[in-house]
């Protein structure tokens, strides 16, 4: 189609600018095919092609395919093709233009083969992304959209810093196994860290996530993290770090999105839930983990994306989105409430549908390899997505109390999105083999034994009815309009906060060094004004008489000493 | 409204279903571990009903962990937008 040494990234930013000059049907042409040519091409890219070049001393590699990279690549371009047909009906240049370029830095990203590179698609999925946000319009939107870009922007730098000690230090920039053995490994791992969503570094995402567009979101669940993944597995797998932080991921988030009320924040919790199974995979680092862990990333995408999606349609047509205000769209939104119950049939692992095939892989791994703690609080996490993302999610949008909302399905393409990636969610459950031989190393893994569906089977079975016992004798926590404090509340609330009586505490000492700086000036006008004021000594006006009768006594001396 | 009111959980009934089938499913996938061994790697894991009560627990104590984490997360919806708090000035409505 065209020449294989092209990165894929290429035809993305030019689909960009063809976006932006053109209006209506042909724009949603361009914007369509853009993803499916790229994909199909792609498809003939095998692995091993490397595109290199020079640059002052360095070799820079923006183009390099091995089959990690060629399977993100393979994601990166159906989570495009889903989130342009999911916001076809979207009449806005700005979004259309930045979700092209946006998809683009994604790939640009997983196919750099250098640390410059790939430090250039970091800023630029910030830089595209930030208006997946702002394209809201609301106040509340662009004041997250800031705090995301300062977040996303300083993870960039990091990753420059370590690039540029890990080349003080000798290394080379090839983005290959680095390790946490010095302090370069260390600022990359925290720049990896900060668009992974580790714990304590997430809250940009549950910030920023939820006030996005209906249609922004969608992007942005599968772009930003999933880069953050394959950087991790790229440059730290095997580190036993890794492990607990994403056992941490897995737990947390998941207490969080039980008392959440904005139904896509809910989802932005369950997504670093999701994110944490992909980096126990990594930490663990033997060949299942890994591919596990990729298995994951790939099926996260389109479960996650379809969830988002209903949701994202869901606000679309009734314009509300919190848990507390709806309830009963199943009477009037059928399709989208069953599209939404195989994203979370998905998401929940439930046999046959694709979260099943991939999360077991990691779950696997960690018993084998003796992480029995690290097994347990990934089967904890295991029965809690079920809780909040599999039955809350389409329980309070569809189901639960009638809200009165009579609402109607959302626009065909809407459906349609979300149709192609319910399909592939059931696909990839019922024939995950496809995906198995995409991965990076063999697959010696059946999903589909007694003992794996039967386990998985009591675990779902017995969460909902936990669900529902909870339900009926009124236990559950209801929806409530609210805010829940996090990490956030440290740089929204404690910093300014401190700031601010740091700036009260000193003004007292401030206003007292300032009116002791006055006393001082008026105390040296009053001495200069006394010797060089008008009536000052020295600002008399001397008579020419005086001025000759002491010359005359200076000569006069003059002459009596010499 | 009258197409309304045959909407399949306006009628209690089918809720009650609903809920006897979970149950009804939930006892056969229990019983399952009676005749069927399942091969294990974790001691823990062969023990009987293992994955069935480890899920009911855990959903059970997620659910009130969280609820009592709500007395101290749980602020009103405009606590960073109030004028006094963090950036609240920043925020113009």
């Amino acid at each position: 189609m065209w020449m294989t040494e092209l990165p894929p990234f290429v035809p993305f930013f030019i689909g960009a600018l063809i976006a932006g000059i053109t209006r209506g049907r042909l724009r949603a042409v361009v914007l369509l095919a853009i993803p499916v040519l790229g994909g199909v091409h792609l498809l003939n890219i095998d692995a091993g092609v490397v595109w290199q070049m020079q640059f002052l001393d360095y070799t820079l590699t923006p183009y390099r395919v091995d089959r990690l990279s060629l399977l993100f690549g393979y994601l990166f371009h159906i989570a495009t093709f889903l989130g342009v047909l999911y916001a076809l009906h979207v009449r806005d240049t700005l979004q259309q233009v930045s979700a092209m370029l946006y998809a683009g830095s994604a790939l640009g990203a997983v196919f750099a083969g250098d640390f410059i590179t790939l430090f250039v698609f970091w800023e630029l999925l910030a830089l595209t992304s930030v208006f997946l946000i702002w394209a809201r319009r609301t106040p509340a939107a662009l004041q997250a959209g800031l705090r995301y870009l300062i977040i996303q922007v300083f993870s960039g730098v990091l990753l420059l810093a370590g690039t540029l000690v890990y080349l003080h230090d000798g290394g080379s920039l090839a983005f290959e196994y680095i390790g946490l053995g010095s302090l370069a490994g260390w600022l990359i791992f925290l720049a990896f860290g900060i668009k992974c969503a580790f714990p304590l570094l997430h809250n940009w995402l549950t910030d920023a996530y939820p006030e996005a567009t209906p249609t922004g979101t969608v992007f942005l669940s599968a772009f930003t993290t999933k880069v953050a993944v394959y950087a991790l597995a790229r440059g730290f797998p095997g580190t036993e770090l890794l492990v607990y932080i994403g056992a941490i991921m897995t737990c947390f988030p998941i207490f969080f999105a039980v008392i959440e009320n904005d139904l896509r924040r809910v989802l932005a919790y369950s997504l670093i839930n999701q994110v944490g199974f992909m980096v126990v995979g990594i930490g663990i680092g033997t060949a299942l983990a890994i591919n596990g862990a990729i298995a994951h990333a790939f099926n996260d995408v389109i479960f996650k994306g379809l969830l988002f999606m209903s949701m994202g349609a869901v606000l679309h047509v009734t314009g509300r989105i919190n848990g507390s205000e709806l309830g009963g769209l199943y009477k009037t939104m059928p399709k989208t409430a069953a599209l939404c119950m195989v994203g979370a049939a998905s998401i929940s692992a439930f046999p046959l549908f694709s979260g099943f095939v991939s999360k077991s892989m990691v779950m696997s791994a960690s018993l084998q390899e003796g992480y029995s703690m690290v097994w347990l609080a990934l089967l904890f996490a295991s029965a809690g997505v079920f809780h909040h993302a599999g039955i809350k999610i389409p329980f309070f949008a569809f189901f639960a109390h009638d809200s009165g909302i009579r609402a109607h399905e959302p626009p065909t393409n809407m459906l349609l999105a979300m149709t192609v990636a319910a399909v592939l969610c059931i696909f990839i459950g019922v024939y995950p083999w496809l995906l198995y031989d995409l991965l990076p190393f063999a697959v010696d893994y059946t999903p589909y034994d007694a003992t794996h569906v039967i386990a998985q089977l009591q675990l779902l079975f017995f969460s909902a009815l936990a669900f529902t016992w909870l339900k009926l004798y009124g236990l559950y926590p209801p929806e409530l309009r609210s805010v829940n404090l996090d990490a956030e509340w440290i740089y929204r609330r404690l910093v300014p906060r401190a700031v601010r009586r740091l700036i009260a505490a000193l003004r007292p000492i401030d206003t007292g060094i300032r009116a002791g700086a006055l006393r001082a000036a008026a105390t040296v006008v009053k001495g200069l004004s006394r010797h060089h004021g008008q009536e000052g000594v020295l600002a008399r006006t001397w008579p020419t008489g005086s001025m000759v009768l002491w010359i005359a006594v200076l000569l006069g001396v003059y002459l009596v000493l010499y | 409204m009258s197409r309304e009111r045959q909407h399949i959980f306006d009628n209690p009934n089918n809720v009650r279903r609903v809920v006897r089938t979970l149950v009804g499913i939930c006892i056969g996938l229990v019983a399952i571990d009676f005749i069927y061994h399942r091969h294990v790697t974790h001691p823990w894991e062969g023990l009987w009903g293992f994955y069935a009560f480890f899920g009911f627990a855990a959903c059970v104590a997620l659910v009130l962990i969280a609820k009592e984490m709500r007395k101290l997360v749980m602020r009103s919806e405009d606590y960073y937008t109030r004028g006094e708090g963090g950036e609240g000035t920043d925020v113009d409505d």
